[in-house]
């Protein structure tokens, strides 16, 4: 009895989430009429709309990977080495952006860096990509940091470091050639989920007008029929691309660590 | 900004050591105040300032007109139908693969597929339930060829209340599958051996033991649910356009155009968002805390 319950719960849960993949993958295929084609996918990476905007969130997506690393592996590390007073602090404040919702941080960077403002970023096309990366950046702070830090706690960094000092490196050597390296994976697992979430990322993009992959998409939903399921199913494979790598990563370290 | 982190620290070969520990954290820091802290000040203060700058609650009580209250009131409706219906689902499923007694593969692909899945937000997302259950989806065909089922004579209409309810827990449930099966396995047997050594029955050890143990993680992730389902604009965006009015969308559309005719209403809408899911989030924080006591 417990049995049944238990796999009719399993069953539900299972068809909630294949339905709709086998909607929008059904109906993306149903461009032509009477058959099954993949036309609407021909069209969709046929539009050089899609290639410019699809091209800049992966450059977007790149750049924020880039600057969070920067920023996060040192951060993580420092606070480790010689702040951990601080940590509980950091950790809060990483944890804000899921409290804070991204509309309402992208219309603070609105009023405070408009035209007439102290740092005028939204005067000029590379200002407000700058604006965009680190509007991406926050949004990524809190699996960046949490992943990056829980890297760091499997190592000893205390000892490396000192290691490491005593053979004359500098600090810039040490992260990037002693602690870089040991976090590896957890810094990849947090760079494929940031690109997960740049690639798409709409509301941030839409509100600073700059031409994304997301306000593309929804664009798109708002005047066409076959094109957007087409989309849905490339985000849908990229989403699931991105989170079987940090999983392959994983595994990968696993059995590194089980070889040694 | 990175690099001045690693400059930053006084030099080891220096006679005197500076307390200079903390300029590695100064990066960071400026970073999370230009672009985290003071964006959200700016709208905080702004709510309560007239377009001149002095001090006003106009703002606040501009937002008590019936049709931003019945944007709120939308909100925060639909929040709690997914967040409850996520929650209840995603632990029937979560517990299912846990405790039911089902093969011990199922749990990977699971976790993983939830995963993907509460990463699947925001645009795609919309798309694909469109393909589903919007008119000509393939649920809403299928019922009515086959079965003669209408959904929309039913009232049924995916630009509604409902519609994105079921479409916002395509995200909900399988983060609830991840928050709660960590707590499940919590549950030691120890706990069911020495309930049923003391005569409980199987419903005695979930209602007196299982259940107030599980509470905390169950309550707090409804209001993690809650705050994300609160937040969500791309989906609605996608999905219904602006033809439902609910505050992300109204925001939306003040943010681009000042819908709304005054832009300090603009910063009181927004800082009624920053309240509401601030309150859930500090409800999640507290009852993880009182959670973790016992799931250690």
């Amino acid at each position: 009895m417990k049995k049944f319950w238990a796999w009719g719960a399993l069953i539900f849960g299972l068809l909630y989430f294949i339905l709709p993949l086998i909607g929008m993958t059904n109906f993306s295929l149903k461009m032509r009429r009477g058959v099954y084609s993949l036309d609407a996918y021909a069209v969709v990476l046929g539009d050089p709309r899609f290639q410019q905007t699809f091209t800049y969130s992966i450059l977007m997506a790149l750049a924020t990977i880039v600057f969070g690393v920067l920023l996060v592996v040192p951060t993580a590390y420092w606070v480790r080495l010689k702040l951990p007073g601080l940590r509980p602090y950091i950790e809060f404040v990483t944890l804000l952006p899921l409290v804070i919702p991204a509309i309402v941080i992208v219309f603070g960077y609105i009023r405070l860096y408009n035209t007439s403002s102290w740092l005028p970023l939204t005067g000029s096309i590379t200002g407000t990509n700058i604006l965009l990366m680190f509007g991406y950046a926050t949004l990524a702070l809190p699996y960046m940091y949490r992943s990056v830090d829980t890297g760091l706690r499997s190592i000893d960094i205390a000892t490396l470091t000192e290691a490491a000092q005593s053979l004359g490196a500098g600090w810039t050597t040490i992260l990037a050639k002693i602690i870089l390296p040991n976090v590896l994976v957890a810094v990849l697992s947090g760079a494929f989920l940031t690109f997960a979430i740049v690639i798409g990322e709409f509301t941030m993009a839409a509100l600073l007008n700059r031409p994304a992959f997301g306000p593309y998409m929804q664009l798109l939903g708002a005047n066409r029929a076959y094109e957007p399921a087409a989309l849905a199913v490339m985000s849908f494979a990229l989403t699931w691309g991105c989170l079987g790598l940090i999983q392959l990563v994983s595994r990968f370290q696993k059995g590194a660590q089980s070889a040694t | 900004m990175s690099s001045d982190s690693s400059a930053a620290p006084p030099p080891a070969r220096a006679p005197f050591r500076l307390p200079l520990h903390w300029l590695g954290a100064v990066p960071f820091a400026i970073f999370v105040l230009l672009f985290l802290i003071m964006p959200t000040m700016r709208i905080v203060v702004g709510a309560f300032q007239t377009p001149e700058g002095s001090f006003t609650l106009e703002n606040i009580r501009g937002l008590f007109t019936t049709s931003i209250l019945s944007a709120y009131w939308i909100s925060i409706k639909i929040s709690i139908a997914s967040a409850l219906l996520g929650c209840l689902i995603g632990f029937s499923v979560a517990s299912a693969a846990v405790l039911g007694g089902l093969p011990k593969w199922i749990r990977g692909p699971l976790l993983t597929f939830s995963g993907v899945a509460s990463n699947f937000a925001g645009v795609p997302l919309a798309f694909a339930f469109l393909a589903t259950l919007g008119p000509v989806g393939l649920i809403t065909v299928f019922l009515k060829s086959q079965l003669g089922i209408d959904l929309r004579a039913l009232g049924f209409n995916i630009l509604s209340f409902w519609g994105l309810t079921i479409t916002y827990l395509f995200f909900q449930i399988p983060l609830m599958i991840l928050i709660i099966t960590p707590a499940l396995d919590g549950l030691k047997r120890e706990w069911r051996e020495a309930a049923q050594i003391l005569g409980a029955t199987n419903a005695q050890y979930w209602r007196l033991v299982a259940f107030p143990i599980l509470l905390p993680s169950f309550l707090g992730t409804l209001a993690l649910l809650f705050a994300n389902a609160f937040g969500a604009v791309a989906t609605a965006i996608a999905l219904t356009g602006s033809s439902l009015s609910i505050v992300p969308i109204l925001l939306f559309a003040q943010i681009r155009g000042d819908v709304l005719g005054n832009p300090h209403l603009g910063y009181a809408l927004a800082f009624g968002m920053i309240v509401v899911t601030g309150i859930a989030n500090t409800i999640y924080i507290w009852l993880r805390a009182r959670s973790e006591r016992w799931l250690k």
